[in-house]
C-alpha cells in the first residue's frame, strides 16, 4: 500500500528570465514501510522531490498525497501542523540549534504539542537513547563530533514518531565510520521500527542499505 | 510558556550584544524618567495651589517691582481677605555651590496663608518677634547641619553685602511639592537695611471665595492699568507656573531631548534586532521544517524584542526610582519633592514596550513570511 502518491507532478521555477522545468508530470509511489534511497546527478531535482513530500514546497501542477492528506493542496498554516505531526526531516549539515543542548534540539518537535514536561523528557531521552547519544543529553553540538550530531538531529526527526523520515544527504558531511553508523541506524529504524524512509544521496554504500533505489535523471524517473 | 527557554537560548547566543542593547534602553529610559521627572516635579508645585489664593506681579516681568502702596488698594478689593507680600533675595551661603531659595516675606500675613508650611507655635513666635530672625525648611537645617538659635551669614547677589540671620524656627511642608529647602526671613529686616529703598516683588492675595477669582483678577489688573507698574493677577497655580516659565519651555525642552534619546536607541534596539534575525535565517527555515508556524515564529521574534527591551526598561526605570527616591535627590534645591512618579514608570514602560513592537516588527514580519525552500538553499 502506497504511503506517499505523486501523481502527474510539474514543477518548474523561474531564474530571470529562464524558466527551469524540474519535473514534467513525474508520477510514482512509496510504499508504507519502505526504505528509498534516491539518486541521480546534481540537478535531477532529488531534494526538490523531497521538498514537495515534505510540503516545504508546492508542485506547480499535480498533487502530492501522504498518508491519505494531500498535502499540494494545503494552507501555509496547515501545512506547518501537519509536518510537525508526520514529517521528519533530516538535512545534510545536521542544521541543529548552536544555542541549545541535544535534549532540547531533540525536544523542539514536542514543543508543538499538548505533551507535559515530563512526557517530553521522557520521549527525548527515549529517542537519544535509540540513537545511542543518551549520554549527551547536556551537550551543545558545538560538543559534538559530526557524526553525534547527525544522530541527535535523527532523534530530532523520530521523536515525534512521525510516518515518514524524509533525509537529504545524511551522510554526506560524514567520514565513512560515522556515515555507517548512521546508515545502520536508518537501517534499525526502517526494520526494527517499521518507519518509512526517503532518502536523498549520492553516495551509492549508502543507496545499498535501502530496501530500492530510484534513480532521477532530468526530472525523468530512470528505474 | 514552552517557547521561553528558546528565547532566553537566542538572547545569550551573542551575550555581549544582548547587555549592551540592554544597557542602551537601561539608559534611554532612565534618561526619559529622569528628564520627565523633573516635568512633573515642577507642574506638582503648580497642581498643589491653593484655588483661594492669587499672584500679583508686575505686568512686564516678575523681576520688577511693585509699589508698598498697592497693599492698601488691593486689601480694599472685593473678595480680597488678606494681602501679603514677598521679595525674592537670591542670596548665596558659604562658597555658593549649593543653591536654595531665599525670600523676604512679611511674616504674619505669609504663615497665616500658608498653613502648609508648618512651624511649631514657640519657634513661629521667636521668628515673628525678632526682626533678623530666620525660618528654614527641615531639609536646608539637615543638609548644612545648621541647629536652632544659629547664625547664619547669607551673601546677598542682587542686595550686595554679608546678611546675617538668626534660625528661630524649622518649617517642615505638610505637602511634599512644597521645598523643605527655603531660607525664609522678615521683610522688615530687608526693608531697614535698604534704607527703605526696596518694594514688593510680588503679592498675594488671600480671597474670601475661590468662585471669584476671575472677578478679583480683572478688577485689579484694570484699576492699575494705566499706572506706572501695571499689574499681572492670576490664581496661584498660573502664578507658580511663571517662575517655572522663568527657566524657559523647560517642559517642551525636557520632552524633545527625552524622545531624542528613545529615538537613538529604537536605531540601537531595530539594528541589533535585524542583526540577529538575519544571522538565523537558516535556524528559522529548519524550525518551520519541524512544524512552526508563522505565526509562532512571529511570536518567538516579538517575544526576544520585548524581553530585550522590558528587561532594560526594568533596569532603567527601575534605577531612576531607586536611585532618586534613595538619595532624596531635589535637583540642588530647585525641584524640591523630586521623584518619578507612577505615571512616569508606566509611560516607560509603555515606551518600551513600543521599542519592542517598532524593532522587532520587521524581522518578525521576515521570520513569519521566510521561504523554507530559499533559505534552506541559503544554508546548504
Amino acid at each position: 500500500m502506497a504511503l506517499v502518491e505523486v501523481r502527474n507532478v510539474t514543477k518548474s521555477f523561474q531564474r530571470d528570465t529562464q524558466v527551469i522545468e524540474v519535473f514534467d508530470n513525474l508520477t510514482l509511489d512509496f510504499a508504507e514501510g519502505s526504505f528509498t534511497a534516491l539518486m541521480g546527478p546534481s540537478g535531477s531535482g532529488k531534494s526538490t522531490l523531497l521538498n514537495l513530500i515534505a510540503g516545504l514546497d508546492k508542485p506547480t501542477s499535480g498533487t502530492v498525497t501522504v498518508a491519505g492528506a494531500v498535502v499540494s493542496s494545503m494552507t501555509p498554516s496547515a501545512l506547518a501542523t501537519w509536518r510537525a505531526r508526520h514529517i521528519g526531516f533530516v538535512f545534510q549539515s545536521y542544521n541543529l540549534l548552536p544555542v541549545l543542548t541535544a535534549f532540547q534540539n531533540v525536544e523542539l518537535p514536542l514543543l508543538l504539542t499538548r505533551l507535559s514536561k515530563k512526557e517530553r523528557g521522557e520521549r527525548v531521552r527515549l529517542a537519544l537513547g535509540v540513537v545511542g547519544l543518551d549520554d549527551r543529553l547536556d551537550h551543545y553540538p558545538r560538543q559534538l563530533s559530526g557524526g553525534q550530531e547527525q544522530r541527535a538531529a535523527i532523534a530530532r526527526a523520530i521523536v515525534s514518531d512521525p510516518t515518514l523520515i524524509l533525509l537529504d544527504e545524511p551522510t554526506g558531511q560524514l567520514d565513512k565510520k560515522s556515515a555507517e553508523e548512521v546508515l545502520g541506524l536508518l537501517r534499525r529504524l526502517n526494520t526494527e521500527f517499521r518507519k518509512t524512509i526517503i532518502i536523498v544521496t549520492h553516495d551509492a554504500h549508502a543507496a545499498e542499505k535501502a530496501g530500492q533505489v530510484l534513480h532521477l535523471d532530468k526530472g525523468v524517473l530512470a528505474t | 510558556m514552552k517557547l521561553l527557554p528558546l528565547v532566553f537560548a537566542n538572547l545569550r547566543r551573542h551575550k555581549l550584544r544582548t547587555i549592551l542593547t540592554m544597557l542602551g534602553v537601561a539608559l534611554a529610559t532612565f534618561l526619559f524618567a529622569s528628564l520627565r521627572s523633573v516635568v512633573t516635579t515642577l507642574n506638582a508645585g503648580t497642581e498643589v495651589a491653593s484655588a483661594s489664593r492669587m499672584g500679583v506681579q508686575n505686568a512686564t516681568a516678575i523681576v520688577f517691582p511693585l509699589p508698598m502702596s498697592y497693599k492698601a488698594r488691593l486689601e480694599a478689593v472685593p473678595g480680597v481677605k488678606a494681602v501679603s507680600w514677598a521679595n525674592w533675595f537670591g542670596g548665596q551661603y558659604g562658597d555658593g555651590k549649593v543653591f536654595f531659595a531665599t525670600f523676604a516675606v512679611d511674616p504674619e500675613s505669609y504663615l497665616a496663608m500658608y498653613p502648609e508650611i508648618v512651624v511649631p507655635p514657640d519657634q513661629k513666635e521667636a521668628f515673628l518677634r525678632e526682626r533678623t530672625a530666620a525660618l528654614v525648611g527641615r531639609g536646608l537645617m539637615e543638609q548644612f547641619g545648621w541647629k536652632v538659635g544659629q547664625n547664619v551669614t547669607i551673601k546677598g547677589t542682587i542686595f550686595p553685602g554679608d546678611w546675617i540671620f538668626t534660625i528661630r524656627g524649622v518649617y517642615t511642608p505638610s505637602v511634599r511639592a512644597i521645598d523643605d529647602r527655603s531660607f525664609i526671613f522678615q521683610y522688615a529686616a530687608l526693608d531697614e537695611r535698604l534704607q527703605h529703598r526696596i518694594s514688593p516683588g510680588w503679592y498675594t492675595l488671600q480671597l474670601t471665595d475661590p468662585s471669584l477669582a476671575a472677578g478679583v483678577a480683572q478688577t485689579i489688573d484694570d484699576m492699575f492699568r494705566n499706572s506706572s507698574a501695571a499689574t499681572k493677577t492670576m490664581t496661584e497655580k498660573a502664578f507658580n507656573q511663571s517662575f517655572v516659565t522663568m527657566w524657559g519651555n523647560v517642559q517642551f525642552l525636557m520632552n524633545s531631548i527625552g524622545m531624542a534619546v528613545v529615538f537613538a536607541i529604537l536605531m540601537v534596539t531595530a539594528n541589533a534586532m535585524m542583526m540577529t534575525a538575519r544571522e538565523r535565517t537558516g535556524e528559522v527555515a529548519v524550525l518551520k521544517t519541524i512544524g512552526f508556524t508563522d505565526r509562532t515564529l512571529f511570536l518567538l521574534v516579538m517575544l526576544e524584542a520585548s524581553v530585550l527591551t522590558l528587561t532594560g526598561a526594568i533596569l532603567g526605570l527601575g534605577g531612576a526610582k531607586l536611585l532618586y527616591s534613595g538619595t532624596g535627590f531635589n535637583g540642588f534645591g530647585f525641584l524640591p519633592g523630586f521623584d518619578v512618579s507612577a505615571g512616569t514608570l508606566v509611560i516607560g514602560f509603555a515606551i518600551a514596550l513600543g521599542l519592542a513592537v517598532v524593532s522587532g516588527i520587521v524581522p518578525a514580519v521576515r521570520a513569519a513570511r521566510l521561504s523554507i525552500v530559499q533559505a534552506l538553499r541559503h544554508v546548504e
